[in-house]
Formats: C-alpha cells, sequence, structure tokens
C-alpha cells in the first residue's frame, strides 16, 4: 500500500469523531448538534474503509454505506423535528426545550 | 524503483492536504456561529472524505458519499438553514462555562483513549495491510457483496430509509385538527 499506514487513517478518525462529539456536546443550536452528528458518523465511516483496506475485504465498506443510509434518515428525523420546533415558535435551543424532561 | 517512490511521495502529500483539510473544516463546523457557514464546512469536510476514501481505494463509497451526502443531505441542510433565516443563528454562549470546559476536557480525554488504545493494540500490526486485487471497492464488488453475503444489511437499510421516509413527512405536515396548545414557550 502506497503512502501513509492504516493507522494514520484511524487517527484521523478518531480526532473527527471527537470533534463531532465536542460539538454535540457545546453547541446549543440542534442544527449545529445535526452538523456535529455528521462529522461524529463521518469519522467512524473513515475508521471502517480504513481497517476494511488493512483487512482487504469488502464488508467494512458495505458497513459504511450502511452507516451513511442511517445518516441520512437521521438527518431526515432530526431536520423535520427542527422544522416542527420552528413552526411552534419554540426556540431553537436544545438547553430549553425541555418540555418531555420528567 | 523512482517512479515508486515518487508515487509514494504524492500518494503521501494527498494525504496530508485532504487529512488537514478534514480536521480543518470539522473544525470549523463545530465553531462557525452562523449554520450557513457551518454547513458549508461540512461540504469540504465530505470532500476531503472522499479523497481519504479514494486513496483507501474505495471508489465506490466515494462517490456514494459525494452523491448523498454532499448532493442530497447537505441540500436539504442548507433549505432548512435558508426557511429557518435569522432564527437559525447559534450565537455562542457568553463565557467559558463548566460544562464547556468539562465538554472540551471530555473529548480531550476521548481522543486519547483512542490514541493509546489503537497504539498499544495495533503495535505495528497496521503496518503491512493485505494485498487487494483490482476488483477492490469497484461498484461490480460492492454489488455482488449486497447481494449475496450482505443480503441482510441491505435490507435493513432499505426498511430504515422508509421509515425514516414515512417519519420525515409525518413531521412535516400540518396537523389542522391539532391546534398548538399548551406549548410552553
Amino acid at each position: 500500500m502506497r503512502g501513509p499506514d492504516v493507522i494514520w487513517y484511524v487517527g484521523v478518525a478518531g480526532f473527527l469523531f471527537c470533534t463531532g462529539a465536542l460539538g454535540v456536546l457545546i453547541r446549543r443550536s440542534p442544527l449545529i448538534v445535526l452538523l456535529s452528528l455528521e462529522i461524529m458518523l463521518n469519522g467512524a465511516n473513515l475508521a471502517l474503509i480504513a481497517f476494511a483496506r488493512h483487512y482487504g475485504q469488502g464488508a467494512g465498506q458495505i458497513f459504511a454505506i450502511t452507516v451513511m443510509a442511517v445518516a441520512a434518515s437521521e438527518v431526515v428525523v432530526g431536520l423535520g423535528l427542527i422544522v416542527a420546533i420552528s413552526r411552534r415558535n419554540l426556540e431553537l435551543d436544545v438547553d430549553k426545550l425541555s418540555t418531555l424532561r420528567g | 524503483m523512482i517512479v515508486a517512490s515518487v508515487s509514494n511521495v504524492l500518494v503521501w502529500a494527498v494525504w496530508v492536504l485532504a487529512a488537514f483539510a478534514c480536521v480543518g473544516t470539522g473544525i470549523a463546523v463545530i465553531s462557525f456561529t452562523n449554520p450557513f457557514y457551518s454547513a458549508l464546512s461540512l461540504i469540504g469536510n465530505l470532500a476531503s472524505l472522499a479523497v481519504l476514501y479514494l486513496l483507501l481505494s474505495a471508489e465506490f463509497v466515494a462517490a456514494a458519499q459525494v452523491l448523498v451526502y454532499a448532493g442530497a443531505v447537505m441540500v436539504m441542510f442548507l433549505f432548512v438553514i435558508a426557511y429557518l433565516g435569522g432564527r437559525a443563528d447559534a450565537p455562542w454562549a457568553g463565557g467559558p462555562s463548566w460544562q464547556a470546559l468539562g465538554a472540551v476536557a471530555a473529548s480531550a480525554a476521548l481522543f486519547t483513549e483512542v490514541v493509546v488504545v489503537v497504539g498499544l493494540k495495533s503495535s505495528g500490526r497496521l503496518s503491512h495491510s493485505a494485498h487487494i486485487d483490482s476488483t477492490y471497492g469497484t461498484p461490480a464488488e460492492i454489488g455482488r457483496l449486497f447481494l449475496t453475503d450482505q443480503l441482510l444489511a441491505f435490507e435493513i437499510t432499505s426498511i430504515v430509509l422508509l421509515i425514516a421516509a414515512v417519519g420525515g413527512v409525518i413531521l412535516g405536515s400540518h396537523s389542522r385538527a391539532h391546534p398548538v396548545e399548551g406549548v410552553e414557550q
């Protein structure tokens, strides 16, 4: 394999995952939380594809495509929720949307 | 020999560029106050990830990444951000709070954990990747896997997409019969 070893890709994937986790934890806008979730899923995808290349098997790529479909579904539902929230004139702030809290 | 080392250097250069673009745009996504800029940075992130996938000889996944994410998902994001207009702005809370400090510490700890575990457990085993033939990562190979070995994943994916489509329609539809009441501001 030319270029960097798989472990470098895994490092980038770990960094992306932690960046996304940081975004989910510190941002309060649901839109940016969704974008951060996308970064986390992409970090996991990069690790899957890197390990698939390492073992020379296609199953990891299949899993990455499945993760992509799940991410698209999650975006559909998340954006639907955001539009529904804004239609009810609620504030777009994940700290203030606490009506469902027990 | 010289050709091999030149192409090796070239692959390294492309990797470094793509990896730095990936990391930089990832940090940009979570730090912009305007979600429009965040979404644009995420498109850059996805594009540089597609370059990394190409370097890992996952051509089909790279193409799907650009089509599905940059093509479809991000357009949806930009539409919703445009629909929300100024309400979508996400200003930073003033000053560092204990919550933000804790979040930074937690994600730094997570990253350290990943690096330490991968570094300890791999111990050089990740440096010799398997030899692959020319069919690896091609659409034909992916399609063959999807319809033979990974058929269950394929079917479950279709059900997940169907459920998401139904959920999106239900969440997005107006219901005049149930007026909004008793909703706390």
